[in-house]
């Protein structure tokens, strides 16, 4: 591995994930080190999500372990994992529908971030200003469009003061606009060196945040490296384009 | 967008909360002089209407805040006017009784909520109902009980009826008002705000750092410690214990009722439910198979044309909040709120 053992705060090793007779996991090895910022891409069905929720702690893996921090998170659930800073956003977004934005991401910031009153408001006020979701703060999120659930993931994962970040398709369906709000808003949050992992299928919005590229498919890493040099990699444009039977 | 001076400031109240809370200190003062005033008939009435808002307190906190639906509550019913008479009949002042058992109930749902808890909704829902039929099926083995034919709180008897009457009042009163208290706080505070995360989306809570099932269990110990006293109370009105009575699943037809009309998921909507259902008791509760016909045809009703509830409907329409658990931003730069009465609310850094 290029990165080395000791510089890693996430590493998950030979995970295996199986959903009764299909596997959609198959010994994936990946580690990072605190101040990276990972894309993932992957046609779909590579199982790219799986390996974020096992990363997560949403569910366990069949087999292998995940550590963050130094320290063996396996058995840890979500809660957990993300108290200790280890937080992720969802594909389909999942809004506390009945409270509003703020609430939705002051529970974040008192229970994930573990704030006090005071702090969490303050908390839970500056990353909703982050995401430019101050003028529906006091919307209750079941009322908001599409755009603007991502956008809470978002806002909500962050208020958890994570240390590392994990991004499902948080730009599908963006315009051009939108997109370059929110690459801003990852630069951000790189500047305060928070790590990033992130799940994108465009792209081109990818590679102005991400420094390193994983390629994924039919639940395995197939390429790892350099963004320019992985999408290069025949592997990668077979996987994308269809090149038969392997 | 322009980045305004100062940061935005977070409301909890309204200075219509703030009358309505010096208004409820009010009503509890009077109420507790009341009994001065009214005819014996009056203060076992209002009893039972204090024991109403208890059963939909705690069920509204259950499932209209936890989303915990369950139509097995009354086991706690059953099992607090049970343990009353069982501490009661250990020699324990029965007065004190009814609230140890209280304490017992909510220690026995513990144990109970380690399984219970692990089912979700519907299965949730109907399991509750399963355990309420075995709990009673098992009370009615005791030998004190002796089965159907029931059992009475007899040491309430050396009282004389009117110290009795008054005295069960207060207690329903002080009961009601502390219990109504714990509520308003948990809900109000950060766990409140974690109940209600885990309600809409318990994975999503779980991936914010809320520990999803040690708050759920909060919250059904508390909803069976509070339904408890409402039992031992009830005991205490009447005396006589026949658990199919206290076991029977109309208790929780009638807290989902006055949830349902009242509006479920608001404080105010549970008291306001079980005050219309207590008017209903009381002018049509006479009136036999009808009554419940008419119960039953108004909660159809409601569910079609009201879905959440008056008060649901009144907060909607009217932006009332009168004992608001949620938390509102107020932008310092004017305009951007896109709320109703940015007017009547007014500034404050959270102080209540």
């Amino acid at each position: 591995m290029t990165h080395p053992q000791q510089q890693a705060i996430l590493a998950a090793a030979a995970i295996h994930k199986r959903f009764g007779a299909l596997v959609v996991l198959d010994a994936v090895d990946f580690t990072m080190a605190a101040d990276e910022a990972v894309g993932i891409v992957g046609p779909n069905g590579a199982g790219k999500t799986t390996l974020l929720s096992v990363l997560a702690g949403a569910f366990p893996p069949s087999s292998g372990t995940v550590s963050f921090k130094g320290g063996d998170v396996t058995a840890l659930p979500a809660t957990q994992r993300c108290r200790l800073g280890l937080v992720r956003t969802h594909q389909v977004p999942k809004p506390f529908s009945g409270m509003t934005t703020f609430e939705n991401v002051f529970v974040a910031a008192s229970h994930g971030a573990g704030l006090g009153r005071d702090e969490a408001y303050e908390e839970a006020l500056g990353s909703l200003k982050l995401c430019g979701m101050l003028g529906v703060a006091n919307r209750r999120a079941e009322t908001l469009g599409l755009l603007d659930r991502k956008r809470l993931e978002l806002a909500r994962a962050l208020a958890a003061r994570p240390t590392l970040l994990l991004l499902d398709e948080i730009g599908g369906g963006l315009t051009d606009g939108e997109a370059s709000e929110l690459v801003d808003t990852i630069k951000e949050l790189r500047r305060r060196k928070i790590g990033i992992v992130w799940i994108e299928h465009i792209v081109h919005i990818l590679l102005q945040v991400a420094e390193r590229l994983i390629c994924m498919d039919a639940g395995k890493i197939i390429a790892d490296g350099a963004p320019q040099a992985v999408m290069a990699d025949p592997e990668v444009v077979r996987a994308y384009l269809g090149g038969g039977p392997k | 967008m322009s980045a305004p001076a100062t940061m935005p400031v977070i409301e909890r109240g309204t200075a219509t909360s703030r009358t309505a809370a010096m208004a409820v200190a009010v009503i509890i003062a009077l109420l507790a002089i009341a009994p001065q005033f009214l005819s014996a008939g009056a203060v076992d009435r209002m009893t039972a209407l204090f024991i109403y808002v208890i059963l939909a307190a705690m069920w509204n906190a259950l499932a209209g805040f936890g989303g915990l639906v369950s139509v097995g509550q009354q086991v706690f019913f059953g099992l607090g006017a049970y343990f009353a008479i069982r501490l009661a009949d250990a020699g324990l002042n029965p007065f004190l009784a009814l609230f140890a058992s209280g304490f017992v109930v909510g220690v026995v749902s513990i144990p109970l909520s380690l399984f219970m808890l692990r089912l979700r909704n519907g299965e949730f829902a109907i399991g509750m109902w399963v355990i309420a039929a075995l709990t009673h099926l098992l009370v009615n083995l005791d030998r004190l009980v002796q089965g159907e034919t029931g059992t009475s709180l007899i040491s309430l008897n050396v009282y004389d009826a009117g110290t009795r009457r008054a005295t069960i009042y207060w207690l329903a009163l002080a009961s009601m008002t502390a219990l109504l208290a714990i509520l308003f706080g948990l809900l109000r505070g950060s766990t409140g705000a974690a109940i209600r995360a885990i309600r809409d989306n318990e994975d999503a809570a779980a991936s914010v750092g809320v520990r999803v099932t040690g708050t759920k269990r909060l919250l059904f110990v508390l909803a069976a410690f509070g339904i408890g006293i409402a039992g031992a109370l009830w005991l205490a009105t009447s005396i006589t214990f026949q658990p199919k009575t206290y076991f029977n699943v109309q208790w929780t037809a009638y807290m989902i009722f006055m949830v349902l009309v009242g509006g479920i998921g608001t404080f105010e909507g549970a008291i306001l439910g079980a005050l219309v259902f207590f008017l209903i008791e009381t002018w049509f509760g006479g009136t036999g198979v009808w009554y419940l016909v008419g119960l039953g045809a108004t909660a159809v009703v409601f569910s079609l044309f009201l879905p959440r509830g008056l008060w649901g409907t009144i907060e909607e329409r009217f932006g009332l909040r009168l004992l608001p658990v949620g938390y509102r931003v107020r932008l310092a730069a004017a305009s951007a709120d896109d709320d109703a009465t940015p007017q009547q609310t007014t500034k404050h850094q959270e102080k209540a």
